[in-house]
């Protein structure tokens, strides 16, 4: 046996009786936060990329958009509307949770579904409003993909809000299930913060600048 | 010496599929073997990259030497131990300001080093950028899948012509070339004159370059572009002025009419065959845009993109089935008689 | 305690030693299930961490095979062995399979397997994702060789530049296997870095403040970091690419406003930052084995762990250097000449900290020594090759060349895999409880050094005397051959190497002298608990008070206790100062993550060949991961028992 591997007595002591500890957390110091940001942050930096692919294909071309209109204003900014009253439900259904209160987690994810839902049907409506295809010209191809990448991350987090409010009803239930729906929440903001500068990008840049 | 220069016993022939043909000989300049080599700077631009190859050579050997030296001074110095050593857990509280501070020292001889190396390529950057342009030589050079097309410009019209993988400049003029590419990205790179400059499909990229000694100067496409990306060489042949401009009268006139019976009937074949949809032959009916222009070449030293000599054993091989020089070129194979292919071969011979 | 380490950490309880404890007795939920569902079904981060490295060594292997087929046919000018279609592909899938398939995961997998227990965790965070990320990379990776066997392996180099790899001049279904590729290895080393990340932030001992972190552990850190900000701009320009081949967009095609360059900028803004995905964890390894071997702490903490921050921070402005030949503006690249030169002042910091290191300690001169004394001398030299690469006037001589190549591979191969080797020289001992044999380690490494040497040393020369890369063959009359030849018999001395380390393995796993939970001596808290570590790592979870916890007097304050093993629980600490804050229990094994992954597989493949099959493949995708996530009664059950009292 080495010198440095022999027993250290200090061992022997209890420096921490994690059995007084509670098993689960809210926010940052719990794990499951640590994971959702972690895609967050993935994310982010995936659509902020495609935003750059936009403005590259755009310093490429004199006039913007090159051969289209652009996009029709209405479904969009009706998204924008409807993404940010989803924030008051969103918010509520978190401090219900962090309450433990199992009646107002159920409400307030019915709601945010049902906000998911109209959210998802106008996307439907935006893509036909485009005024460009995706094989049109690499213009178009960023449009769709700037889109398409937002789209993407609606129906999975609706997807997820949809199987995670499924269980908050039929069980069965313990308190990390509440941690659940308030990292659901965050990456909730996270969708409709990420809409903002795209919308800007693909609706409001081509006709101000 | 290095390069493409006879190393023992000269050059070795290329082993293509030998057909009986009756040698003929073709009358062409005494020719210096090519050179392909960053390290024999045959102008300014290639001069210029290669002092700073010298000093950054210089001084990075120093460094590695001194940090293997440091390495091996360390482990003779420090006592050997084994995993039952009591470690020197000291050194966390320890004061080891004596090895901060060479630590500190060798951190900022590094730095300064780098300084120097950053100063003298910016030195070099600024050479390079000032090559005078004055009385310059332009050519437009297009790169394809896997040849080069070549178009001397001039003010006057009526002297614009094409040529294909093989570069004429005169010693002591500057060269300014504009890029582009048909398909897919080459890389335009003759290692004796500059350094490489990339053509990109939808991008125009210009380098300039002189050549001050005359000599066959090989180059190669660096950007990697599909089957035959390694045989897509090409020749820059710096000469006299006088050559240069002798060059220059050939190549702005249109073929010869074929001056004898052979040649006529190669040119038949050559006109009646799929030849003409893709290559031009100046003063013919033959004006295909898709392959190399062939006005004048038997006048080059090479074939394919410097795959072949331009001999006709050679020639009548790659005509037969370039597929087996070159797998994967555009160009098809072609059934001929062996008379039909003996006089296309003669009637080509004879477009100096 | 016994000396075949089956008694758990160093501390054995009282009372605790009789023989009849089985696994389960002893460990609980951390056990797995037996037999081959059980091994399907593992979530334990160290089975899992072991057919990660195991399987990224495979592919090494293989990627070295066609390394070895490309050596062959350049050896002679004029070979006929190998056309250039194969060649292509050869080429292509070796640096593929080395940067994608071997370099990045391998040094991932050697994360996930030492990071929790060098931050004396009981398991990593994720578990089942790091299982899932397992499965996929092994799936995306097997579709490569599938391809290349097929001879429809990708052909247009591992960096597949457009117009060549796009829909018009990248035919038939090549480049598409290697997008795929892209998005099966990202998805994967995405999962991967967040988890290490997590585990790293919230799953320390307690007392583990973030300057008493193992520096190998700093390197995961950040290489993690880096992977998360880098990896997704290959996926998107992967995507773009699927996207110009399958459905028809122009991003690349500037016929219709697209640019061929767009790629290159998105390729290699993580392209760059990834080659330092595999040189940190390099460096981590060197800090570790310098440390343990020379009886010392590793001079300049801080100042290595500055050196990797900034060495990550400074990797993301450097990638404009790889386009020098391009007619991007001339002051821009000015800007990425400083940059790359700049770079080389961290890792020199870190070099001459290492020496000093040696200098003031006692040196022990192991195997694991040895490959580190090899990475200094071949790091340093590729480094050096860096700085004359990173001055555009150069650059244009050598880029694109060989002098690139035996660049590339001093650097990668001196800055990560004798690093590598050395950490499996060091580590082996920890993962299989028996010690590598010296004698082969020495052979190994003299083998591996000198034929590194005489293979990519010539190539510098190549280079500078007008060899191009990615050419399948050359002409006699260049005057190369005799240097290829010289680098393709390296390359054999290289190939010995490698199996004599595998025969190492295979005798040592069974005849290998016994080591005992720690037979270097070493500093960190891996050693502090038996050879192999038992499920749940710790038994009890140690608390440390230093930075070289089993070698400073005080360095282990204590035990935790009150953590259950069933369900497993793990201690989640605070961010800065690893105080205990809460447990969290550990899920169940499962098999939905090796489904899930199958489902994943099916869609990336079948979307190769129909965007349809993006909307249907994810359908199974969505079952298997809900079945995965919904819990059972029995587990919520258990979870509300471990509640505290309101």
């Amino acid at each position: 046996m080495t010198a440095a591997a022999a027993t250290p007595i200090a061992v022997q002591r209890v420096a921490v009786d994690a059995a007084r500890l509670p098993n689960h957390a809210f926010g940052h110091q719990s794990v499951m936060w640590w994971g959702t940001v972690g895609i967050m942050a993935i994310e982010g930096t995936a659509f902020a990329l495609t935003v750059f692919m936009y403005f590259y294909v755009w310093t490429r071309v004199d006039a913007w958009p090159p051969d289209a209109l652009p996009p029709e204003l209405r479904w969009g900014t009706l998204n924008v509307a409807i993404l940010l009253a989803s924030v008051l439900p969103n918010y509520y259904t978190k401090r219900a949770a962090e309450r433990y209160d199992l009646r107002g987690v159920r409400i307030g994810m019915v709601v945010c579904l049902l906000f998911g839902a109209a959210f998802i049907a106008v996307r439907a409506l935006e893509f036909t409003t485009l005024n460009v295809s995706w094989d049109t010209n690499a213009y178009g191809s960023a449009v769709y993909l700037l889109l398409g990448l937002h789209t993407t991350h609606l129906v999975t987090d609706v997807a997820d809000t949809a199987v995670l409010g499924t269980l908050m009803f039929t069980g069965p239930l313990d308190r990390s299930r509440f941690v659940d729906v308030s990292e659901n929440a965050l990456y909730w903001n996270f969708v409709v913060a990420a809409w903002l500068p795209i919308y800007a990008v693909l609706y409001l840049m081509p006709r101000w600048l | 010496m290095t390069g493409f220069a006879g190393r023992r016993g000269g050059h070795r022939r290329r082993t293509t599929r030998r057909i009986a043909l009756t040698p003929v000989v073709f009358p062409m300049a005494a020719i210096a073997a090519p050179l392909q080599d960053a390290l024999q700077p045959a102008g300014p631009q290639a001069g210029h990259i290669h002092a700073l190859w010298l000093l950054m050579l210089g001084v990075c050997a120093l460094v590695f030497v001194a940090v293997v030296a440091a390495l091996l001074v360390a482990l003779r110095h420090a006592p050997r131990g084994d995993v039952a050593t009591a470690a020197d857990t000291q050194a966390l509280t320890r004061d080891e300001s004596t090895v901060r501070r060479s630590v500190g020292a060798a951190i900022a001889v590094s730095v300064a080093l780098l300084l120097l190396l950053f100063g003298a390529t910016v030195v070099t950057d600024r050479a390079l950028a000032q090559l005078p342009l004055t009385d310059a030589v332009h050519i437009r050079l297009t790169g394809h899948q896997w040849w080069w097309e070549a178009t001397y410009d001039d003010p006057e019209p009526a002297n614009v012509f094409a040529t294909a993988n093989e570069l004429h400049v005169p010693v002591g003029r500057p060269v300014v070339l504009s890029l582009e590419a048909s398909d897919v990205i080459h890389s335009f790179w003759v290692p004796n004159l500059h350094g490489k400059k990339d053509l990109i499909p939808g991008r125009t990229a210009t380098i300039a370059f002189r050549a001050d000694a005359p000599g066959v100067y090989r180059g190669q496409c660096a950007e990697f572009c599909g089957y035959q990306h390694a045989k897509m060489a090409l020749l820059v042949i710096a000469e006299s002025p006088q050559q240069y401009d002798q060059w220059l009268a050939r190549s702005r006139a249109s073929a010869l009419p074929p001056p004898d019976a052979t040649a006529q009937r190669g040119q038949q074949v050559f006109l009646r065959s799929t030849c003409a949809m893709c290559h031009a032959v100046g003063g013919t009916p033959a004006n295909g845009k898709h392959a190399p222009d062939l006005t004048h070449v038997a006048s080059r030293q090479t074939l394919a993109a410097g795959a072949l000599r331009n001999e006709p054993a050679a020639l009548a091989a790659w005509i037969i089935d370039p597929q087996q020089i070159k797998p994967g070129a555009n160009m098809p194979a072609h059934a001929l008689a062996p008379a039909d292919l003996l006089a296309l071969v003669a009637y080509l011979g004879t477009l100096q | 305690m016994s000396a075949d380490g089956s008694a758990g950490t160093l501390a054995a309880h009282p009372g605790r030693d009789r023989p009849a404890y089985s696994a389960r007795e002893r460990y609980g939920g951390w056990v797995d299930e037996p037999g081959l569902l059980g091994a399907l079904a593992t979530i334990d981060h160290k089975r899992v961490g072991v057919r990660f490295i195991t399987t990224a060594f495979g592919f090494f292997v293989l990627g070295g095979l066609l390394a070895g087929l490309m050596r062959l046919q350049l050896s002679r000018p004029d070979s006929t062995l190998i056309g250039p279609d194969l060649y292509n592909q050869l080429f292509t899938v070796h640096g593929t399979t080395m940067m994608f398939v071997f370099a990045v995961p391998i040094m991932q997998a050697m994360g996930v397997y030492f990071v929790p227990l060098m931050v004396g965790a009981r398991d990593i965070a994720f578990p089942r994702m790091i299982a899932y990320a397992y499965w996929v990379y092994l799936f995306g990776g097997a579709m490569l060789f599938v391809a290349l066997a097929l001879n429809i392996g990708p052909d247009a180099g591992w960096f597949s530049y457009t117009p060549l790899a796009g829909p018009q001049y990248g035919v038939g279904k090549r480049s598409d296997f290697w997008a795929q590729l892209i998005t099966f290895t990202e998805v994967s080393g995405l999962l991967v870095a967040v988890s290490v990340i997590t585990t790293i932030f919230k799953l320390r001992a307690p007392g583990m403040t973030l300057n008493r972190m193992p520096l190998f552990v700093w390197a995961l850190l950040i290489t993690s970091f880096m992977i998360v900000f880098a990896l997704p701009s290959v996926m998107m320009a992967s995507t773009a690419l699927i996207l110009d081949r399958l459905v028809g967009t122009h991003f690349y095609n500037q016929a219709e406003g697209g640019d061929a360059l767009l790629w290159q900028h998105l390729f290699w803004f993580f392209g760059h930052p990834e080659v330092y995905f595999i040189f940190l964890p390099g460096l981590g390894f060197v800090s570790t084995i310098v440390g343990t071997f020379s009886r010392r702490p590793v001079f300049g903490y801080v100042a290595v762990v500055l050196s990797m921050i900034a060495t990550g921070f400074l990797s993301f402005g450097l990638w404009v250097h790889h386009m020098f030949a391009t007619n991007v503006p001339e002051l821009g690249k000015s800007f990425f000449t400083a940059a790359s030169m700049v770079i080389a002042i961290p890792t020199a910091t870190q070099i001459f900290c290492w020496i000093a290191t040696l200098w003031t300690g006692r040196i022990v001169l192991k195997t694991p020594l040895l490959f580190v004394l090899g990475f200094f001398f071949i790091l340093v030299l590729g480094g050096l090759t860096g700085i004359m690469l990173a001055a555009v006037p150069l650059d244009l001589q050598i880029h694109d060349t060989f002098f690139v190549v035996a660049h590339l591979h001093y650097v990668l191969i001196g800055g990560g895999v004798f690093p590598l080797f050395g950490a499996f020289y060091y580590w082996f001992p920890k993962v299989t409880g028996r010690m590598l044999n010296e004698t082969l380690g020495r052979w190994n490494f003299w083998l591996f050094f000198i034929g590194f040497n005489v293979a990519f040393f010539p190539m510098h020369i190549l280079g500078l005397q007008g060899m191009p890369r990615r050419v399948y063959t050359y002409a006699a009359e260049s005057g190369w051959g005799t240097l290829n030849l010289i680098s393709s018999l390296g390359a054999v001395l290289i190939v010995v190497s490698v199996l004599l380390f595998v025969i190492n393995v295979v005798r040592s796993r069974r005849r290998g002298t016994a080591a005992g939970p720690d037979p270097w001596g070493a500093s960190t808290l891996e050693w502090a608990t038996s050879s192999p570590p038992p499920p749940g790592n710790f038994h009890p979870q140690l608390a440390v008070n230093g930075r070289e916890p089993l070698w400073e007097p005080d360095g282990v304050s204590g035990r935790v206790d009150g953590l259950t093993n069933d369900p497993p629980e793990v201690l989640v600490t605070t961010l800065l100062d690893a105080s205990p804050h809460h447990r969290r229990a550990v899920p169940a094994p499962t098999i939905w993550p090796l489904l899930a992954a199958i489902a994943t597989t099916v869609m990336f493949v079948s979307s190769i060949f129909t965007p349809w099959a993006v909307v249907w493949g994810s359908i199974p995708i969505a079952i298997a991961l809900i079945a995965w996530f919904w819990p059972t009664r029995e587990e919520a059950a258990k979870h509300r028992k471990r509640e505290l009292p309101a």
